[in-house]
């Protein structure tokens, strides 16, 4: 520790420790909540991650983003890295349901949780997702780059009632951009799947 | 990304345990709480945060996400998500300036993971902060200078700067919290205090590195905003160089109560103006009493852009300031509440 003192600042660190430590009959932090992932003494974790329905046991340098926990230890590729910065939605998948960026989500955090990526869309038979069939069907892609995050968001989009009208898309689709700009395309894609998935 | 141990935290007094090597103001902190991660797992790829530890304290979702309106206040649990409390039809209702803001915010993606507690400490987007090949930044290295002044500096800050840094606070939420006099509850290792949120974020004086008045270990876990008559007819203004899914330019929170055309009290906040969330007192004191017409919400904005100090890129921003807030005030003059 550095001589520097950050009492003129706030609470002295003797303060701290004094009053930190009437609280610390708790057990170690790590081991607190139930579905916490294990702490090696190397640092590295040991985590469960819950991938499409599928329980996937790793040992991870607590670092790994999911993305790159998806694509690097998983193998599962369809989830892109774009910006790695979470400005253009490339790695959205989903966990509890909900659309998130893998890239700046850590793998550790959410041991306990449901992933679900663009490889676990399609239905049990095989059958591809309505929202990638109108993907397909209205060409919502040039490069395709994009198109695993854009197709994650999109069926959140819908899902989430966001989907009512060309203006209510796009606003709710901005954080995926593409730089072959084949917007247009995507909110047309959008909109075919909207009507089968509400028809369930 | 340094290497960093991670630990989760399942309440608010392991938290505190954990996070009690977090030093005030938490931009050189060895410990960073983790909620949504999308400021600092940013931060930390980009070798800007270098925390030795990370206490994830999703786990206080569980007593600390709620939100609750009674008549008297608006009480927000400070890992709610961006997302959760834009929806919320309380929120919605009776706070419309709040919703907004956090609806006009990010993205989609990025609303259902950030949380309200981190949201208001989210960092600024000044590129000579974010970059560390530029040598010079006060508020990563302190006393290294301030890059900015004299370089690309179109979306700094013109009010309450000084030389030490010129750097604009980014968020949106927080502009709505400062203009409704909301406080903020912190949880922390002697206990737990309420402050105003205007006094959360620090104005620079030469120290721009201490960017906050938490102490050590301090878990923010709640937000509230007093109840008024004004909330109802609120807005967010919010302009920006593309329509959605990027940061102010310039941005006006404003809450009016009205006794017929005339104002009976005013609340406003800027963004994209200041170096932190900025409420603007004297143009709300020159409204009371007066009809809200076009030359009287230009003499408010007048007063409100009064002390800015420009750096050439941003030499349009007070008019900028300006034109938003007057637009601001007439619409929210213009709804029905
Ligand atoms: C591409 C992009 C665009 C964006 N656009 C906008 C925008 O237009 N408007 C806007 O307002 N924001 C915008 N943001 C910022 C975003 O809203 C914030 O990053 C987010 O709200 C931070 O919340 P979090 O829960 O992810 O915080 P984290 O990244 O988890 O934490 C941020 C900081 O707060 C600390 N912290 C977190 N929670 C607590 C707590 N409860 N108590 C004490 N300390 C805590 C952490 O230690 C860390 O230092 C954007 C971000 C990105 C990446
Ligand atoms: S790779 Fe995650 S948002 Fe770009
Ligand atoms: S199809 Fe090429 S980036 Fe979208």
């Amino acid at each position: 520790m550095s001589t520097t003192s950050p009492a003129a600042d706030g609470p002295t660190r003797r303060r701290l420790f004094e009053a930190a430590a009437g609280l610390a009959a708790a057990p170690a932090i790590a081991q607190a909540a139930a579905p916490a992932p294990t702490v090696r003494k190397s640092g590295a974790v040991d985590v469960v991650l819950n991938v499409n329905g599928q329980d996937h046991p790793l040992t991870l340098d607590p670092r790994t983003t999911l993305l790159d926990a998806l694509r690097e230890h998983l193998h599962l590729t369809g989830s892109k890295k774009g910006c790695d910065q979470g400005q253009c939605g490339a790695c959205t998948v989903h966990v509890d349901g909900e659309r998130v960026l893998s890239c700046l989500t850590l793998a550790v955090a959410v041991q306990g949780a449901k992933v679900t990526t663009i490889e676990g869309l399609a239905g049990p038979n095989g059958a591809v997702h309505p929202m990638q069939q109108a993907f397909i069907d209205n060409d919502g892609f040039q490069c395709g780059y994009c198109t695993p995050g854009q197709i994650m968001s999109a069926v959140a989009c819908v899902k989430e009632g966001h989907a009512g009208s060309d203006g209510e898309i796009a606003e709710y689709m901005s954080g995926n951009l593409c730089r072959c700009a084949a917007y247009p395309k995507i909110v047309a894609a959008i909109k075919q799947a909207r009507g089968k998935m509400e028809r369930g | 990304m340094r290497p960093f141990s991670y630990e989760r935290a399942s309440d608010v007094q392991r938290a505190v345990i954990g996070g009690r090597e977090t030093r005030q103001g938490q931009t050189d902190a060895p410990v960073q709480f983790l909620a949504g991660g999308t400021t600092l797992i940013d931060l930390m790829k980009l070798d800007v945060l270098r925390p030795a530890r990370v206490v994830d304290i999703k786990g206080l979702k569980a007593a600390h996400a709620s939100i609750e309106a009674t008549p008297q206040r608006l009480r927000l649990g400070a890992l709610a998500s961006m997302a959760a409390t834009a929806r919320h039809p309380g929120v919605l209702r009776d706070y419309p300036v709040i919703a907004e803001s956090l609806q006009l915010a990010a993205s989609a993606q990025l609303r259902n993971m950030a949380t309200l507690g981190g949201n208001v400490l989210q960092r600024t987007r000044c590129p000579y902060y974010r970059d560390t090949s530029w040598a010079e930044c006060n508020k990563r290295d302190p006393g290294s200078g301030c890059t900015a002044l004299k370089s690309f500096n179109r979306n700094h800050a013109v009010l309450g700067v000084d030389d030490s840094c010129i750097s604009q606070y980014p968020g949106d939420f927080a502009v709505a919290l400062v203009a409704l006099d909301a406080a903020v509850e912190l949880t922390g290792p002697t206990g737990r205090r309420m402050i105003a949120f205007e006094t959360l974020h620090r104005p620079p004086q030469g120290k721009p590195n201490v960017e906050t008045t938490l102490m050590p270990g301090e878990v923010i876990t709640a937000f509230e905003v007093p109840a008024g008559p004004w909330t109802r007819r609120s807005l967010y203004l919010k302009i920006r160089d593309r329509s959605s899914y990027e940061f102010a330019l310039s941005s006006a929170a404003v809450a009016l109560d009205l006794n017929g055309g005339a104002v009976r009290q005013a609340r406003i906040g800027l963004g994209g103006m200041a170096y932190r969330p900025w409420r603007a007192k004297e143009a709300e004191a020159l409204l009371v009493g007066r009809p809200l017409n076009e030359g009287n919400a230009m003499a408010a904005a007048t007063a409100a852009l009064a002390g800015a100090r420009t750096h050439g890129g941003n030499d349009f921003k007070p008019e900028l300031g300006r034109r938003t807030l007057v637009r601001a005030l007439l619409q929210a003059a213009a709804m029905e509440a």
